[in-house]
């Protein structure tokens, strides 16, 4: 009797799918990376980093986080670092805002981007932002009804949704309902993030499968973390199945907060590799972001995580 | 479940990419998933653990003979079919496998598990023999250069002197495993030719060889371009008797051992806590983790037989005995949790 999991996978090789032709990065370096690096990284390197991305060809470089600087020291310079960036032309500088509050300081900062972050697991909601997963529904529609007055894009993120620290599994028709909340709410793309990089691709294709019902793939990304190192056959997989859209963080950058001394986010270049030399486009220089993770690991004093970055003797 | 198998539409695209950073890599567009109709993923990979061999042979420090023997020992009661224990070369070239004998005569082989031993030439097959091995493995270059710089003479001439191996091997009983290296590419070369490729596979095949496993000796290979090599070698060889041996040297091992899969590949090789370095890119990793590849094929459901805590074991001793840090991302996340 055939394995489920592979007799369900097997649907994908057995009806065949087509690569998307182009894919567009969504850089979170300076955002989701930095906020998970230990030391206080000052403003200026901050925003030397976004201008050398913003270089790169990357489309979209999530800048950093309105969030209360009580709660993410890393992210207190939110105003002066997006007041500071040199803004290039077509390139997308969205911000988190958890919250009204966070929203209308943003957009006094001059954010013409924001997102919202969502969990799949209660427990993880509670701990992470201290209410339930209904209850951040009701904030961040605060955050998108006002957005929408402004005619501000809102980019919904679903943590944990392929596995959750503190739940353990989490089910795929949650993060389809936690999906399907915020896009029906009005957000424009929807990131479904393995928060603890235990997906693999049996689980990526059930999460994924479960999600499209609801939500369109073109409206899909993947935020894979590569703590067990599965983030890149996990991106492949959501590309065989129509997802075009892929975060990754510059140099590898942030750690797990959940297995403390692995790695966390999938290293932009990386991936970059992997989808040109499947012909895949991307508009993105990779010889430039790994010139411009030279320069953060520098700044930190920290080897790359990233293995092409390394590969090409770029280490410390 | 009734199947319904599309045949996929390859249509001929425009490569036009200009990433002149990276001159190794394959630009060809893959449509489909590279996949031909028919093909499904396993539901039983063998691995093929390579760690005693080809990681230690690629670590600077050289290892006591007692510490390989009980690594391997360690190896042999988590579930691995398959062992690689050392290699019949001269210890002239290859210090660290200088104590093979030792190595082969010491182990505690399990019932149902090979130990296949590398021999370069008929000298090393008969003190392998000789030694107590029962079964070998010889090796291939699908690039010209490489196997001049490696070995010493062209890929035609090392077929011919592996003839001597495969005859006395038949005579002995003794199978034989072949291997194709810079299957991706090439540290002087470059680019190969996935035809190449395909006519050493074939020739090794042909010659005798049970299996094949193709090697990305430097890493550089993605999706694409190992979707293109195995269309090409699975035209000549059959399927079945193919394994992909990647190197994560660029991180795209498992993407790549993932699209093998896809297109019938059952049987994988890699290496316990990802052992050995790539001498091409210093400092670089090279051959990819077993517990990863455990990981993601557990994770999809494929049976492979291997106990993946047993497995941890194993590779934590060897990073405690050579006192380094593991390769394998699985490893380093489950002990920190």
């Amino acid at each position: 009797m055939l394995n489920a999991t592979v007799s369900e996978f097997n649907m994908l090789t057995i009806t065949g799918h087509e690569y998307p032709e182009f894919v567009k990065i969504v850089e979170v370096g300076p955002r989701d990376g930095l906020q998970n690096e230990k030391e206080i990284v000052p403003t200026g390197v901050k925003i030397q980093l976004i201008d050398m991305l913003s270089g790169t060809g990357l489309h979209v470089i999530e800048a950093t986080s309105f969030v209360s600087s009580k709660w993410v020291p890393q992210m207190a310079d939110h105003t002066e670092v997006l007041r500071g960036i040199q803004r290039a032309p077509h390139v997308q500088y969205p911000v988190l805002t958890p919250n009204l509050q966070g929203f209308q300081d943003a957009v006094a900062a001059g954010a013409t981007e924001v997102a919202v972050f969502g969990s799949a697991s209660e427990t993880f909601s509670k701990k992470n932002i201290n209410c339930s997963i209904d209850e951040s529904m009701l904030r961040f529609e605060e955050v998108i009804n006002t957005a929408k007055e402004q005619q501000i894009p809102v980019r919904g993120y679903v943590s944990c949704a392929l596995g959750c620290p503190h739940e353990g599994h989490i089910e795929p028709s949650k993060v389809a309902e936690v999906a399907k909340k915020l896009y029906e709410m009005g957000c424009y793309e929807i990131s479904l993030g393995d928060t603890i990089g235990v997906g693999t691709p049996g689980s990526m294709f059930k999460m994924l499968q479960c999600v499209m019902k609801e939500v369109p793939a073109d409206a899909l990304a993947v935020h894979c973390h590569d703590t067990y190192g599965q983030a890149l056959p996990n991106i492949l997989t959501a590309l065989q199945m129509g997802v075009c859209v892929v975060d990754s963080a510059v140099a590898g950058l942030g750690g797990c907060p959940y297995a403390q001394g692995s790695s966390g986010n999938v290293s932009t270049e990386d991936v970059l590799y992997m989808l040109h030399g499947m012909g895949i486009e991307t508009g993105v220089n990779l010889a430039k972001v790994v010139e411009a993770g030279d320069f953060i690991c520098n700044a930190l004093c920290r080897k790359t995580n990233s293995k092409v970055a390394k590969a090409r003797g770029r280490t410390l | 479940m009734a199947a319904v198998i599309r045949l996929v539409n390859r249509s001929p695209l425009s490569s036009a990419m200009g990433q002149q950073y990276l001159a190794l890599s394959s630009t060809a567009k893959v449509q489909a998933a590279g996949v031909r109709a028919g093909q499904a993923l396993p539901e039983k990979v063998k691995i093929v653990e390579v760690g005693p061999r080809d990681g230690l042979q690629n670590e600077k420090t050289i290892v006591p003979t007692e510490t390989k023997i009980h690594l391997i020992d360690m190896l042999s009661v988590s579930g691995l079919p398959v062992i690689e224990a050392t290699s019949f070369v001269s210890p002239k070239w290859v210090p660290q496998m200088a104590d093979q004998v030792e190595v082969m005569k010491g182990i505690c082989r399990q019932p149902g598990v090979s130990y296949p031993v590398l021999t370069p030439n008929l000298k090393g097959f008969q003190a392998a023999v000789k030694a107590g091995a029962s079964e070998v493995a010889i090796f291939g270059a699908a690039s010209e250069l490489f196997s001049k710089k490696n070995i010493n003479c062209s890929v035609d001439e090392s077929l011919q002197r592996f003839d001597e191996v495969m005859k006395a091997a038949k005579e002995a009983g003794v199978p034989v495993r072949g291997y194709v290296s810079c299957v991706l590419g090439c540290p002087y070369e470059g680019k190969v030719a996935p035809e190449k490729v395909a006519h050493v596979a074939k020739s090794l095949y042909s010659m005798g060889c049970y299996e094949i496993s193709l090697g990305d000796t430097i890493g550089v290979g993605t999706p694409g371009s190992m979707s293109e090599m195995l269309e090409a070698v699975s035209r000549e060889v059959p399927v079945n008797a193919l394994a992909v041996h990647c190197h994560d040297t660029y991180g795209q091992a498992l993407a790549n051992i993932l699209v093998a899969l896809q297109m019938g590949i059952s049987v994988v090789d890699s290496s316990v806590a990802g052992l050995g370095g790539c001498p091409y890119a210093q400092g670089a990793s090279g051959n990819v983790a077993t517990e990863d590849v455990v990981y993601m094929l557990h994770g999809l459901g494929i049976q492979t037989g291997v106990d993946l805590s047993k497995l941890m074991d194993a590779g934590a001793f060897i990073c405690r005995s050579l006192n380094r840090k593991t390769n394998s991302k699985v490893s380093q996340a489950t002990c920190k949790l």
